[in-house]
Formats: C-alpha cells, sequence, structure tokens
C-alpha cells in the first residue's frame, strides 16, 4: 500500500505540489490526470524517492521512501517521464543490466529478462539497439525495465505519450494485464486512458489534488445534469418556453437561431430523468418539426476541464 | 559491492560502443610513443624520466574527455532518474564510474610498458625510477579523472563538462607557480595544494609517503564532492 501524506515541494517559493495526500491500496490501478504542469510528475519522483519533498512523507508498503530508500527502491518498477533509456545499448543487455541493479540473481537472469520481453513483446528486438527502435517498442523496453525484478509497484510517468492509437491500445493492455497482481500508479493527460485502464482517478491541478474517485463515480457525481441537444424548426422563444413547461426540465438555452427558423435548444434535465419522449412530444403537438434530438451525459473530458480550468 | 562492478562493466561496454575511447587511446599512444622515441634519440638514454613528463602532461589534456560524459550523458538523456531509483547507491554509482575509468586509463598506461621493454632490450635502465614514475603516473592519472568525473556532474553538456574538468585539472596542476611569490605559508599551502609538485618525487624515483597520500586524499575528497554534487538535486 502506498500513503502518501501532506506532500508539499517548493522549488523557490514556488510550490509544485501542495498538501497532497492520497492511500492507495494494494492491487489498485490508480490514474493520476491533470494538465501538463500540474505537478504529477514531481509527486511521481516524490514516490519513488527520486527527490524529497519539502514537507510530508510517501509510505510504501510500511516503509518510509526516504529512511529505506533502497529496501522501497527494490520493491519499486518507475518509468520516469520520457522514457529515459541507454540508447546505445542492445534491448537484452540492457536489461539485464537493470536485473543485475535490481538485484535478481545471476543464474535466474537470463529467464527472467526473457519472460519479461516476453510479456511486453519485445523479444523480437532483443538484439537491437534501443536507439534504432520505433517509439513504441521503446516505451515498451521503457515498461520491461520497470517490471525487472517482480516489483510489487509500479509507477509509470505517461506511459502512453507520443504514441499512436495502436500502440496506445496495445500498451494499455499491457498495464492491464500487469494489473492483475501489481499495484499501479500512472499518470497521463489523455482521459480515456483512466477510464479504460484505471481503478481510480485522481485529479491533481495546480499542485492540488481536486477529485478522487472512480471513473464512474466521478461521472456520475460530477455530472448531476443530463443535457438534451435539440433542432427545431419553429419560433425559438415560443419553443423555449412550452418546454420550460414539461417537469423534469431545469433549464432551457437557445443555443443558436439558424438560418430559415431553426432553432438549436439545449435543454438541462435531472440526470435520471430520461425526458426525450416528452420533449418531442411537446415539439410535435405544437406542430414544429423536430429535426434532430440527443442525450448527452457529461463525459470525463468535461469534469476533467471543469475540474482542473478556472473560470 | 556487485554493484559497482555491475556498473564498471556497463560503462567499459559503453566506452567501446562509442568511438571516444578508441580516438582518446590512440592520440594517447602515438602522443606517448613520439615523446618517448624523440626524447630517446636525443638524450641517447636509456630513461624513462623524459616520457613520464610528457606522459603526464598528454593524459592532463586527454582525461577530461574520458570522464566528461560519464554524469553529464547521464543528465541529459534522463538516464541519471532511471539509474537513482534503481536499488543502488549513488557512491556504488560514483564508485562504479571512476573504476571504468580507471580501468580504461590502466590499459591505456600498461600499453606504454612495450617502451620499458625496449629499453631493457636496449639497454640498461635503472628500474627503480621508472616503477616508481608508473606509480605517480597512476597515482595522478587517477586524481585527474576523479576531478574530471566531479566536473561531468555539474553540468548536462558534455563539452562544458570537458572544458570545466581541463580547467580544473591544469588550474590544480599549476598550482605551485605562484608559490614563490607569495608568503611563506602560503607559498607552501600552495605548493601543497599542486597537483604537480607531488609528481616530481616519483619521477626521481622516491616514493615519498606523503605524495601517495596526497594523491589518494586527493581522488577520495572529490568523488565524494562528486556524489554530493549527484545529491544536490535532493536539497533544491
Amino acid at each position: 500500500m502506498i500513503k502518501a501524506s501532506k506532500l508539499t515541494k517548493k522549488y523557490g517559493t514556488k510550490a509544485a505540489i501542495q498538501d497532497v495526500s492520497f492511500n492507495i491500496d494494494k492491487g489498485e490501478v490508480v490514474g493520476f490526470l491533470g494538465p501538463n504542469g500540474a505537478g504529477k510528475t514531481t509527486t511521481m519522483r516524490i514516490l519513488t524517492g527520486y527527490i524529497p519533498p519539502t514537507s510530508g512523507k510517501v509510505e510504501i508498503g510500511g516503509l518510509d521512501v526516504f529512511d529505506d530508500s533502497l529496501e522501497v527502491r527494490r520493491k519499486l518498477g518507475y518509468l520516469p517521464e520520457n522514457t529515459p533509456l541507454y540508447l546505445d545499448m542492445d534491448v537484452e543487455v540492457f536489461l539485464k543490466y537493470i536485473a543485475a541493479l535490481k538485484k535478481v540473481s545471476t543464474d535466474k537472469r537470463s529467464n527472467h529478462v526473457s519472460k519479461i520481453m516476453k510479456v511486453c513483446g519485445i523479444d523480437n528486438v532483443r538484439q537491437s539497439t534501443i536507439k534504432t527502435l520505433s517509439k513504441g517498442y521503446k516505451q515498451r523496453v521503457g515498461i520491461a525495465q520497470a517490471l525487472i525484478g517482480n516489483p510489487e509497484y509500479l509507477i509509470l510517468d505517461e506511459p502512453t505519450i507520443g504514441l499512436d492509437p495502436k500502440q496506445i491500445i496495445e500498451i494499455r493492455e499491457l498495464i492491464k494485464s500487469l494489473a492483475e497482481d501489481k499495484t499501479i500508479i500512472l499518470s497521463t493527460h489523455i482521459l480515456p486512458e483512466v477510464s479504460m485502464t484505471c481503478s481510480r482517478v485522481i485529479i491533481i491541478a495546480e499542485g492540488k489534488i481536486v477529485a478522487e474517485d472512480t471513473p464512474n463515480n466521478l461521472e456520475n457525481r460530477l455530472s448531476g445534469v443530463a443535457k438534451v441537444l435539440l433542432t427545431v424548426k419553429g419560433p425559438g422563444e415560443e419553443i423555449s418556453s412550452k418546454l420550460k413547461e414539461i417537469s423534469g426540465v431545469k433549464r432551457v438555452n437557445i443555443e443558436k437561431t439558424q438560418a430559415s427558423d431553426l432553432v438549436d435548444l439545449e435543454v438541462a434535465s435531472q440526470k435520471d430523468v430520461d425526458i426525450r419522449g416528452q420533449l418531442a412530444q411537446a415539439v410535435v403537438q405544437n406542430n414544429w418539426d423536430l429535426l434532430e434530438m440527443r442525450r448527452e451525459v457529461l463525459g470525463l473530458e468535461e469534469i476533467f476541464l471543469k475540474l482542473t480550468t478556472k473560470e | 559491492m556487485n554493484s559497482i562492478f555491475t556498473i564498471t562493466l556497463k560503462e567499459l561496454r559503453s566506452y567501446f560502443t562509442s568511438p571516444i575511447a578508441y580516438v582518446v587511446f590512440t592520440m594517447f599512444l602515438v602522443l606517448s610513443g613520439y615523446f618517448f622515441s624523440v626524447i630517446l634519440f636525443i638524450s641517447k638514454e636509456a630513461s624513462f624520466r623524459g616520457a613520464a613528463s610528457n606522459i603526464i602532461i598528454t593524459l592532463l589534456f586527454l582525461m577530461p574527455l574520458i570522464t566528461m560524459r560519464m554524469f553529464s550523458e547521464e543528465r541529459k538523456m534522463g538516464t541519471l532518474e532511471l539509474l537513482m531509483t534503481k536499488p543502488v547507491r549513488d557512491i556504488e554509482v560514483m564508485l562504479g564510474k571512476f573504476l571504468a575509468a580507471a580501468i580504461l586509463f590502466i590499459t591505456m598506461l600498461a600499453s606504454t610498458l612495450v617502451y620499458i621493454f625496449i629499453l631493457t632490450k636496449y639497454g640498461n635502465p635503472d628500474m627503480g625510477p621508472i616503477w616508481s614514475a608508473y606509480l605517480g603516473i597512476l597515482l595522478c592519472g587517477l586524481s585527474f579523472i576523479a576531478l574530471g568525473i566531479f566536473a561531468s556532474t555539474l553540468t548536462e553538456n558534455q563539452i562544458i563538462a570537458a572544458v570545466i574538468g581541463f580547467a580544473l585539472v591544469l588550474l590544480l596542476w599549476v598550482m605551485s607557480w605562484i608559490s614563490g611569490n607569495l608568503g611563506e605559508v602560503d607559498s607552501e599551502l600552495l605548493s601543497y595544494i599542486s597537483l604537480s609538485t607531488h609528481l616530481e618525487g616519483f619521477v626521481k624515483g622516491v616514493i615519498n609517503l606523503k605524495d601517495v597520500v596526497y594523491y589518494l586524499s586527493f581522488i577520495v575528497f572529490w568523488l565524494f564532492v562528486s556524489v554530493k554534487s549527484i545529491e544536490i538535486r535532493k536539497w533544491k
């Protein structure tokens, strides 16, 4: 279990993160979500013991990250930001080097490295020099080195950044397959990633945690309203006032009046009530033409924007 | 302990995957060979003394090139973070890298033993001063390495690391020049600090414990400062 309490990191007088606290239980996959510069990488570096916090402390598996640094590092797999690798080394040689540093015993090293290369799908490039590999493969090598030594905890800083969509899906699948027996923290600023791979999301903005929940709960909690978007042929004001009379409707906005008396309306309602039927009826009963109607629930994307942008 | 050798091995391997080691090694052999043969021609004397003084000057120029990438490249590529979050101590990383540079240097130096072989084949040199000169060059060269490694912890840029390394080594080399013009205490202090004054004895054939201690403490000091310099990220 990872326990961060009141982490603050200041560079000069500027705080990169402030009072960041969270607990991560064994077996969880937690997504650290935030815009660039929110303090994700700083937090990760503190978690791995690369830099100390100005105040606060981190415990991983009951051990303090700074007092028992070596012991913690043994249990930790870390992929730093931008996937730094020794570009001049061959994949297998590199992984064996990492295995030696991770104190994997000499007789088990070859086997262990082969197994991890298979898991990460890089056994076909084992003899290649890392700098000749594509971005996707480099990323896999980065994840592979984090997996060396079977760490209980994996910390991945933006594991899918810069990859093409196919590679992103592959890396996601890989992370999901690892989730079975590991506690994983991954940071990202890509939203679908979180809803697809993580059991919990921590949203961080300007160095502070602004929300923390499962992806589903976040959606539910923050999107108390559902929106229905309508395009109707008819007089705007009149339609708007008629629709307001329907029970369950919270408010009606006229989005824009298009040419030739078309009106776009946004109708907000409670989330758990579906008012589309009533809306359609109301429009038709008044002899207006209903051209389009769709329901929108606030997605993670909007929640994220809502939480991380200042009004 | 094992981590040190793991790192040493990796560093040695990367020396020889880049052209730097080959170039430095070759140029060292060209220059030291030139000095040895020219001095031999002129003096017609079976002695290593002249060549030894020139070999150390060659090393003064070349050694910063061996050490310049040790930490600057790790910093630039971000691999320092990769390395330092593995279960290895900072001091192990430092010693591993120092040892790698030392092994390369010792190999370079050992290849000049050919000259000694030539001397013994065609002349009858006094072997005592030769071995003591070798010991002196070894200790002095290792000091250059320690200082060069420190320089490479200061910057991400290899060229800057080399320039700083070279400047520091040269400065400490010529520190004694000024000593005659200062007061008694300052003069003694400056010539004690200077790298070159401690080599004189070795080249003449005198192994002075004071000089050995000087070089060893010089090495330990700069490696210690280098470890602190790497840890500086933790204090920012």
